[in-house]
């Protein structure tokens, strides 16, 4: 058989490792800020751009496309081309990918902090980088199939696999979860609202994590494991079942994010039942990769590479255990918005994404460079201080997240909340919000100490930009056994096309009642569209992240209604929402909810609160908004904004955007008035007026009357 | 008052049933195919990230380099 001489392509894998590492110190150096922010609200600066809400943005996009998403392109380059025996299809195409994905990155550094976001959590970053996002991400699939194309190999190995499921579903969930209408450059409004738009939201959100931050990992682990351990992975059959159940079944567990809301119940059960299906898969995978390491667990006490793979796995089994669980009602009610689940995701991606990373990353650089690793000692260094961070981080927070959760639940024997004061619950936890610093520092340190390894050892190697290999063309004839069943895995068009109906399914049974029913959602007759001061403040809302602490969703236990609607005992209605675009519901509460906030407090008291919030309550950790008393609101926007909202579906006459500021210069001046009357000087137009209006408005329609009229 | 909503949708309870349907025939699939799958290509599989090894100081001898 004549050997055909190939060059696989380094250079842009080395590209795409030093990306990852400068961007995994940025992403978790501005983690351990907004966790410092926490404690010490100080660290907020009094500055707009490094405010609490505008940073949490920047962290989390940082982390999942700047770090995990570099080191996901690092590990599919090296491996693809070995595993097809082809180097990249095009590498034109390959640096389009690298430098559009790059370019990405910084509009995201830049934007966020300016506060240009969707405020939808893990896709906030605007229309024109969305549209970036997607020419890019289709860039990277078309050189992928076309170098599965052109392979030498004939059959697609399953990590393969685990490569066209990302790329196939990241490009259906960002599309649909992106669909907005544009207002100007910088600002659009969600095609959804309310709760169509949080289960939109949330199919994307869960199935990021499933198909950006999984899926590709598990393929690399399914290379790189069986590399490091030199011995093939345990059963290539479980591996199968493992794919076609993964992302078959992923698709559906989305809802569980929006247990106990104004979401219908149905797909609320749903999401639970898919999520505890999931655990066959996720923990069919785990054992996979850990009995891969038979008889070669001795090699894991020495190998510093084995050391962070295991980890990485086990700490896989782990949140894929911990995240079904999480998902039963019963658990969920307890833990749903508290810092247990911020455990739960850095369980995820510290121990799962972040050492599985470190593990690849230290086996490929001493190969790529053709040398040894400089320093196994430094190496082995980092696992520990990595470990000792994992645990310094997750353990703090589940006992946060129980503590205050109880707290918030706690009755005392005469039926009132005993911790009626929400502060008090969260001065409770702050001891350990500084120790989630400790470990954060740990393993940031960790990182620091891997980037110093990597560059001795690349500067004491000799950099392989094109790896020269012999290769025997590929054979058409069927290589073994025969039979339908590998016929599928060696047709890339056909297997692509089945795993985007796989996943398709799952998409379309759950999300399809919910748009059917859009006219038949039940309206409440008295919740009417925001008025031009409002939406301009709730834009302002948006603007400063304040859904990362707050969320706007009471849910039908008495210890919610009882501390948020003490007067009219209301939890949320999904009616309550349609006009929301986008919806804000959050998914954390640093802060106390505030879908009931509206008239509960005076003007005055949100006035004080936002410029000097521990002048109003004593020891509370909100950062200070002074610049809302100084910039204006961009009244030239407000025409713009009404169109759009009226395109999507909110009922604004025809003609209103040409005397909305009218209403709006009203409005301002009832509010600031009032203020001036207490004392409180302040522009008409000044930001904080607006946010004001928002505010008092929040909730309050469905006090009006309690008419519910079906629309039918 | 979700009931009713559902109940608008045209043939609704036939999601239910297809939904099913698309499921179990799926895992039959799947598992016939893990099942039936020939060893020898199973086996085949199973080495094909081993044998792509071209760094020439860096064989499995020396794998040991951490």
């Amino acid at each position: 058989m004549q050997l055909e001489k190939i060059q696989y392509d380094n250079k842009i894998v080395k590209a795409f490792i030093i990306a990852t590492v400068i961007f995994g110190i940025v992403g978790m150096t501005v983690g351990l800020l907004i966790s410092i922010q926490l404690f010490y609200p100080l660290a907020n600066f009094d500055l707009q751009y490094t405010s609490f809400g505008r940073l949490r943005p920047l962290h989390t996009n940082a982390v999942i496309f700047a770090f995990v998403g570099n080191a996901m392109f690092a590990g599919i380059y090296y491996s693809l081309q070995r595993l097809l025996k082809a180097r990249m299809f095009n590498d034109t195409l390959s640096w389009v990918h690298f430098w559009g994905w790059q370019l990405i990155i910084l509009a995201a550094a830049v934007t966020l902090p300016l506060g240009m976001t969707t405020s939808k959590e893990y896709a906030e970053l605007e229309w024109p980088i969305d549209i970036a996002i997607a020419v890019i991400w289709v860039v990277f699939g078309w050189n992928m199939i076309g170098t599965i194309i052109k392979r030498r190999e004939k059959h697609m190995y399953v990590a393969i696999w685990f490569y066209i499921a990302t790329f196939v579903t990241v490009a259906v969930l960002h599309i649909v979860n992106s669909f907005e209408m544009p207002v100007t450059l910088f600002k659009s409004y969600s095609f959804y609202a309310g709760v169509q738009d949080a289960l939109v939201q949330w199919w994307y959100g869960h199935n990021a994590v499933a198909f950006f931050l999984t899926t590709p990992f598990l393929g690399l682990m399914y290379y790189f494991l069986p590399k490091a351990a030199n011995r093939p992975v345990y059963s290539y059959r479980l591996s199968i079942v493992h794919f076609w159940s993964l992302i078959f079944i992923y698709i559906w567990a989305g809802p569980h994010h929006l247990l106990y809301t104004a979401l219908p119940g149905w797909a609320q059960s749903l999401g639970v039942v898919f999520s505890i299906m999931l655990i066959a898969p996720s923990w069919g995978g785990m054992l996979n990769g850990l009995l891969t390491l038979r008889g070669a667990w001795d090699r894991v006490r020495e190998d510093a590479v084995l050391k962070f793979m295991v980890v990485a796995v086990t700490a896989y089994g782990m949140a894929t255990l911990e995240g079904p669980l999480l998902s039963l009602k019963n658990i969920n009610g307890i833990t749903h918005f508290t810092d247990w689940i911020v455990a739960h995701v850095h369980v995820g991606g510290l121990g799962w994404n972040g050492f599985l990373i470190f593990g690849v990353f230290y086996w490929m650089v001493p190969r790529m460079w053709d040398t040894k690793l400089y320093s196994s000692k430094l190496a082995n260094l980092h696992f520990w201080l990595g470990t000792l961070g994992i645990i310094f981080y997750a353990l703090p927070m589940y006992t946060a997240g129980v503590v205050q959760s109880l707290m918030w639940k706690e009755f005392n024997p005469d039926g009132f909340l005993t911790y009626q004061n929400f502060l008090e619950t969260t001065t409770k936890i702050l001891p350990l919000y500084m120790l989630r610093s400790f470990g954060g520092l740990l393993y940031l340190t960790g990182v620091f100490i891997m980037a110093y390894n990597l560059v001795k050892t690349a500067a004491a190697g000799k950099f392989i930009a094109n790896e020269e290999v012999e290769v025997a063309p590929m054979v058409k004839t069927s290589s073994a056994g025969g039979g339908w069943h590998h016929a599928l895995e060696s047709k890339p068009v056909l297997f692509t096309t089945l795993a985007l109906v796989a996943i398709l399914i799952g998409g379309v049974i759950e999300l399809v009642p919910t748009f059917l029913i859009k006219s038949n959602i039940p309206t409440i007759a008295t919740v009417k569209p925001y008025t031009p001061l409002e939406l301009h403040g709730r834009d302002i809302y948006i603007r400063e992240g304040c859904v990362g602490c707050h969320s706007q969703m009471v849910r039908p236990f008495r210890s919610e209604v009882q501390r948020y609607d003490p007067k009219f005992g209301e939890y949320s209605k999904a009616g309550e929402y349609v006009y929301d675009h986008p919806f804000l519901w959050g998914s954390k509460r640093t802060g106390p909810d505030l879908h009931r906030v509206g008239s509960k407090y005076a003007d005055s008291w949100h006035y004080r609160h936002m410029l000097t919030p521990t002048e109003v309550s004593t020891g509370s950790i909100m950062p200070a908004y002074p610049w809302l008393y100084e910039q204006i609101i961009e009244k030239s926007a407000t025409a713009g904004k009404i169109s759009a909202l009226r395109t999507v579906g909110v009922p604004y006459e025809e003609g209103y955007e040409q005397t909305a500021n009218d209403d709006l210069d009203a409005q301002a001046k009832k509010i600031a008035d009032g203020l001036k009357m207490e004392g409180y000087e302040v522009q008409n137009e000044a930001e904080i007026v607006a946010l004001i209006a928002y505010l008092q408005r929040l909730g309050i329609d469905i006090k009006v009357k309690n008419e519910v009229a079906e629309q039918k | 008052m979700y009931k009713n909503i559902l109940q608008n949708i045209e043939n609704v309870a036939v999601w239910p049933v297809i939904s099913f349907v698309i499921f179990f025939l799926f895992f039959v699939l799947l598992l016939w195919w893990v099942i039936t799958a020939d060893k020898k290509y199973v086996d085949e599989m199973g080495q094909l990230p081993l044998n792509d090894d071209a760094t020439p100081n860096l064989t499995d001898t020396n794998s040991h380099l951490l």
